[in-house]
């Protein structure tokens, strides 16, 4: 079913991504990793339906965000980054999905593996678990091309300052900062073997991103010997778009 | 009808294009499918004319290049609603594949490497209205546009023109091929807009 | 036969197509592919949303497990590929 959502605020993350803040009446409420499909009409009557993941925590004021990153050829993700303004109103539905999902009572160490825009749903595990003062240990390994394009990354370093049991390494596959412990490259198998939960802690682990991202950690991370129901995944399709 | 989202529009298209009903036009050239690209080695490709039982016509990658080819410039219509003008191909027509081909066959089933097909009245196959086509914009076509070779019908939406085309079975009757069996028209014109079945 | 065009995305970006249909979420459930009889999570499934309809493959075989496509009002969806679907109803 459609709820209508308003925007009631909008922040820029970087160059191309903005989170939109949506007010939705009635919303059920929702766990870190889902995600709302969202549905955009032109006013003769043409529409068209795209998925976001959610980017928030969940909270008593029916308030749901995404973070939405702009794809030059995108038919939607341009109107949501660009001209949608506060008070518009958009339908959306949901929240969607239950294996993608971290819930609170899961008491197992934590690996999350973002590429790009997949930080978004692993975003909202990490926010759901401060909110709720989780101890859950959470290890995030975040890869971006460059520096311009992470997002969230003052809250991330208030959080692992905070809280020595959330652990963030980020990777750059293009260009690094000057200060970056490693020269710009992908993740590898020696990157998954230093920089996340050894497999006989048994983590669950959960990797978003672009498809062959995920195919490729994926296929790392089963090789150091996490089993496939530890490994839960989250494709954004050949260059991150859903759709 | 969804509630309107202001400051939406789509896409847009000039409003001197001839375009047939519901489509807008793009300049680029999406890519739609149904499942993973086939990699389909040149010396093991073929194409075969059926007709459920017999092997009617057979060609090799080297057999069908020497057939004689053609190069049209055509319009073309999908039916998630982007259109594109003036596209240029080279292929060999269907007329030439289906010149020896003595059958009272009404319909045909094109066939695709992966499990694609699609179905087609077999007139629609003849008198210059469909190519397999194996070169797009001066270049051999790509494998995610249908190469080595696809189907090409453009007086039918773009779901007719089987990429990745191995054959067509002739058959007696119509049948429905893969979207045509999931509530996709049978025919497809689109300047009737007939995108789903029950469409007039 | 596949490829590795990577041009796929998984079960959970049909789930809102096939929560219009499923009372249950469905990227939880388990399904078994009718023709190889691999058995994996619905999440795990390469789904092709670019075309006129969803199609769901077999990660280990890509056979199609079920399609469903949106014609105006009605959703028509095809589910022959899989042998069964189990869903948690708790």
């Amino acid at each position: 079913m459609w709820r209508v959502g308003t925007v009631v605020a909008l922040h820029d993350e970087t160059a191309t991504a903005r989170t939109i803040t949506f007010e939705v009446p009635d919303w059920p409420g929702h766990f870190g990793g889902q995600h709302v499909d969202v549905r955009v009409t032109a006013p003769d009557g043409y529409s068209t339906v795209r998925s976001y993941s959610i980017a928030s925590a969940p909270s008593s004021d029916g308030r749901v965000e995404l973070t939405v990153e702009r794809l030059p050829s995108g038919e939607v993700s341009p109107y949501l980054t660009q001209e949608l303004a506060l008070g518009d109103r958009l339908e959306l539905r949901g929240p969607i999905g239950g294996w993608f999902v971290w819930r609170t009572q899961q008491t197992e160490p934590i690996q999350l593996i973002a590429g790009g825009s997949g930080i978004v749903p692993l975003m909202s595990m990490i926010r759901t678990r401060a909110s709720t003062g989780s101890a859950a240990r959470f290890q995030l390994l975040y890869s971006v091309r460059e520096p311009g394009a992470v997002f969230y990354r003052d809250e991330l370093q208030a959080l692992s300052d905070k809280d020595r049991s959330l652990i963030v390494t980020y990777v750059y596959t293009r260009a690094a900062p000057i200060d970056s412990p490693r020269p710009p490259g992908r993740i590898d198998a020696a990157l998954i073997a230093n920089t996340t939960w050894p497999s006989k802690l048994a983590p669950t682990c959960y990797v978003c991103g672009p498809t062959p991202f995920v195919e490729s950690v994926a296929g790392f991370l089963s090789a150091s010997g996490n089993g496939p129901n530890k490994i839960r995944t989250e494709r954004f399709g050949p260059t991150g778009d859903r759709k | 009808m969804g509630a309107i989202s202001r400051g939406f529009s789509g896409r847009r298209s000039p409003a001197d294009a001839k375009l047939p009903p519901g489509q807008y036009l793009t300049t680029d050239f999406p890519v739609l499918s149904a499942g993973p690209t086939p990699h389909m080695p040149l010396d093991r490709w073929e194409f075969v004319i059926d007709d459920g039982t017999n092997v009617l016509r057979k060609w090799d990658w080297k057999s069908f290049r020497d057939l004689p080819t053609e190069t049209v410039t055509v319009d073309l219509h999908c039916v998630t609603r982007w259109s594109k003008f003036g596209t240029s191909w080279e292929g060999v027509s269907l007329d030439t594949l289906l010149a020896d081909v003595k059958s009272d066959a009404s319909h045909a089933m094109a066939r695709s490497y992966g499990d694609y097909t699609t179905n087609l009245p077999l007139k629609d196959l003849r008198n210059k209205q469909a190519w397999v086509a194996f070169r797009f914009d001066g270049k051999d076509l790509a494998p995610e546009h249908g190469g080595p070779a696809r189907l090409l019908v453009p007086h039918l939406y773009l779901w007719k023109s089987a990429k990745w085309v191995r054959g067509i079975t002739l058959m007696n009757h119509d049948k429905p091929g893969f979207w045509e069996s999931l509530g996709y028209h049978i025919y497809g014109d689109p300047w009737r807009e007939q995108r789903y079945s029950g469409d007039e | 036969m596949s490829s590795n065009s990577y041009d796929y995305v998984d079960g959970n970006a049909a789930a809102g197509d096939l929560s219009k249909i499923f009372a249950v979420d469905v990227t939880a459930a388990e399904g078994q592919c009718a023709h190889c009889g691999a058995t994996k999570r619905f999440a795990d499934a390469h789904i092709y949303m670019q075309s006129p309809g969803i199609v769901a493959r077999c990660p280990v075989c890509e056979h199609v497990l079920l399609r469903l496509v949106n014609v105006r009002q009605r959703v028509l969806l095809d589910l022959r590929g899989m042998t069964y679907l189990s869903l948690d109803t708790a």
